[in-house]
């Protein structure tokens, strides 16, 4: 059963890019780790950390490919679902500090001994533990998505207001998160982290590990996402994007198929944030702003929606190009991302991935048209000779 | 008349007793009864407004009437379903505008169609089985599409887009056929062509058809409910109806 989902999944393109994104969670490691400095094929350990958090944008940009591209759900609160993985390992992060934070407390984390809180709050429990942790990264943005989509599909909250009340979602988060007294830190959110599993976190060792998680992370949730559409589910859930009646009239409950799509997604985003805050070593409460969740609708919009590698792509060359822009131009970037996404959506509608796609399509198509012509003029020959 | 339908009721494949529905004040169904029998063909006739389409909506679930009954096979009460368990009961629905999954094959919109288990995860490792691809297979020349089972149903003549969708109904193998203007736009050959598609689906199953095209109607030469102002105008053989006069003056005298 799960094999034949496994290899119904893999179809050529995905197993090329699987290929890749294992290859360079070999690769880039061993260049970092062993070869020197100086040497011209070094990576160096910024690098490293710098596409290692392209790696889990890419994995978020993937999640809401799955519901935005194939199920017509488009989620302005996509950020959310990744912030609430981030606070997950953020809380973690915390615990290991121990009593190496400034106000040498050996349970309470800094800011909480700031707030003269006497006792660990109750939800904060368990996350001394590493597998703890990485569940509830999974689980709290399922859940999330799980009640949410529960109300929202069974009310049939569709199109553009199903997309406001998701960027209510995230900005409600935003609101709760900035708050002292929930417990998250407030304002400063979580930082100051020093270890993960007992290596020291800023270690060259550290980064590359991590760096070689999110990338074969990412390679299994593209896996697990193809397997997803591929699949007679994947072809109903494109069903309901394009005729939910039809659906409904044939006999399928589009409640159930939606949530399902959703809290999938929801859980990739949760693992994505979850690795990309080691890795940029904080998490505050700025991760749930709705103009967030927007940019990962853009970046898989550029990289070509419903294709499952557009957005991977899409999310790491939009996130390159902010990185060198934010660096030669600050003032202009948001106008170059607006301004991409202008051009993409009149000149790229099918983004990077679907434009090419289409091309190799129609030229298939135009050689098998002369191919079949050919054939044609063989056959009709020995009639017009009779 | 409502003493006549509850006689029927019991042995009856869809029955309507006193149906109504108002949207904004404006009834569109005004007490409509009628019983179709197992097995039977109907034509459903009617000036625009009448409530055809609200009919069928009640029905299949997905507008809840004011008042009224209607059941499935005598004892199943459709007004307590959704659109979803409606279809898994057995009944099936094509819309006016041809409703088909443009961005599928016809392959695949007959196999998303086809009655099998529904739920997410049968579905999601759902693997095509050797009875399952003959059943389409079959479904594929009924609807004259054999040839064309890899085209993306996006493009499709409009008359080929038709026949996918009552494809589609077949493969859902319901036992009761609603069908809203099979016909319109099709050419001349294709509606006689539909005529006996219908007729022969009709064998086995009992339709509901709902055509303004009376040419198609005579061919399919079966009986006819007239429909004005929601509520029943008329019933009966075609010519029979078409003498009404009320049915003249309400329909085809305008």
């Amino acid at each position: 059963m799960i094999s034949s989902f496994i290899l119904k999944a893999l179809d050529r393109n995905i197993v090329i890019a699987v290929a890749l994104l294992l290859a360079i969670a070999a690769l880039v490691p061993a260049l970092n780790l062993l070869t020197s400095p100086d040497h011209p094929l070094h990576v160096p350990t910024y690098i490293v950390s710098l596409f290692g958090k392209y790696l889990t944008y890419a994995l978020l940009a993937l999640a809401l490919d799955l519901v935005w591209g194939f199920c017509g759900i488009l989620s302005l609160g996509h950020a959310a679902f990744f912030a609430l993985g981030g606070y997950a390992m953020g809380m973690y992060l915390m615990r290991q500090i121990g009593a190496r934070g400034s106000y040498g407390d050996p349970l309470l984390p800094d800011f909480m001994v700031f707030l003269n809180w006497k006792e660990l709050p109750w939800f904060w429990y368990g996350f001394d533990m590493f597998w703890f942790a990485a569940l509830v990264a999974v689980l709290v943005p399922g859940l999330l998505a799980f009640i949410f989509g529960w109300f929202a599909f069974r009310s049939r909250v569709n199109g553009v207001y199903l997309s406001i009340i998701t960027q209510a979602m995230t900005f409600a988060l935003l609101l709760a998160f900035f708050r002292n007294d929930m417990g998250f830190g407030g304002n400063n959110g979580l930082t100051d982290f020093k270890d993960i599993m007992g290596f020291n976190i800023q270690s060259n060792g550290t980064r590359s590990a991590l760096f070689a998680t999110s990338a074969i992370a990412l390679a299994v949730s593209l896996i697990i996402a193809s397997g997803i559409v591929r699949s007679k589910y994947g072809k109903i859930l494109v069903g309901v994007r394009d005729a939910e009646s039809r659906t409904r009239f044939l006999g399928y409950r589009v409640e159930h198929m939606k949530l399902f799509a959703f809290v999938v997604s929801a859980m990739m985003a949760g693992v994505a944030g979850a690795l990309y805050v080691p890795q940029v070593g904080i998490i505050n409460p700025g991760e749930f702003d709705p103009a967030n969740s927007i940019e990962v609708v853009i970046w898989t919009a550029v990289g070509g929606r419903g294709t499952l590698i557009g957005p991977i792509v899409g999310a790491i060359l939009v996130n390159g190009g902010k990185s060198i822009f934010t660096a030669a131009f600050p003032e202009f970037w948001l106008f170059a991302l607006g301004g991409l996404f202008v051009l993409v959506t009149l000149f790229l509608p099918k983004g990077i991935v679907g434009t090419a796609r289409q091309f190799i399509e129609r030229r298939k198509d135009y050689r098998k048209a002369k191919a079949d012509e050919a054939a044609r003029a063989f056959a009709a020959e020995p009639q017009a000779a009779e | 008349m409502n003493t006549l339908a509850s006689n029927a009721k019991p042995t009856s494949i869809l029955y309507l007793d006193g149906v109504s529905v108002s949207f904004d004040g404006f009834r569109a169904l005004n007490s409509l009864s009628f019983v179709i029998e197992p097995g039977e063909l109907r034509a459903i006739i009617g000036p625009n407004g009448a409530g055809k389409t609200t009919m069928m909506d009640i029905i299949t679930g997905k507008t809840r009437p004011d008042a009224g009954e209607v059941f499935f096979k005598g004892t199943i009460d459709l007004t307590q379903k959704d659109e979803a368990e409606i279809a898994q009961l057995g009944i099936g629905r094509k819309f006016q505008k041809p409703t088909v999954f443009e961005s599928h094959t016809v392959w695949d919109n007959l196999e998303l169609a086809l009655n099998r288990n529904r739920g997410v995860f049968s579905t999601l490792f759902y693997r095509l089985t050797v009875e399952d691809s003959s059943r389409i297979e079959e479904i594929l020349s009924t609807v004259r599409l054999a040839d064309r089972r890899d085209v993306l149903a996006a493009n499709l003549s409009h008359g080929q887009k038709q026949w996918l969708e009552i494809g589609m109904l077949l493969a859902q193998d319901p036992e009761l056929l609603l069908v809203d203007e099979p016909v319109a736009g099709m050419t001349d050959a294709e509606t006689a062509e539909t005529a006996i598609l219908l007729k022969e689906i009709a064998k086995t199953r009992s339709v509901v058809v709902v055509e303004h095209d009376m040419g198609f109607i005579r061919d399919l030469g079966v009986k006819v409910t007239c429909l004005a102002e929601g509520s029943v105008l008329a019933e009966g053989s075609i010519d029979f109806v078409s003498a009404d006069q009320r049915v003249i003056e309400n329909y085809l005298g305008r």
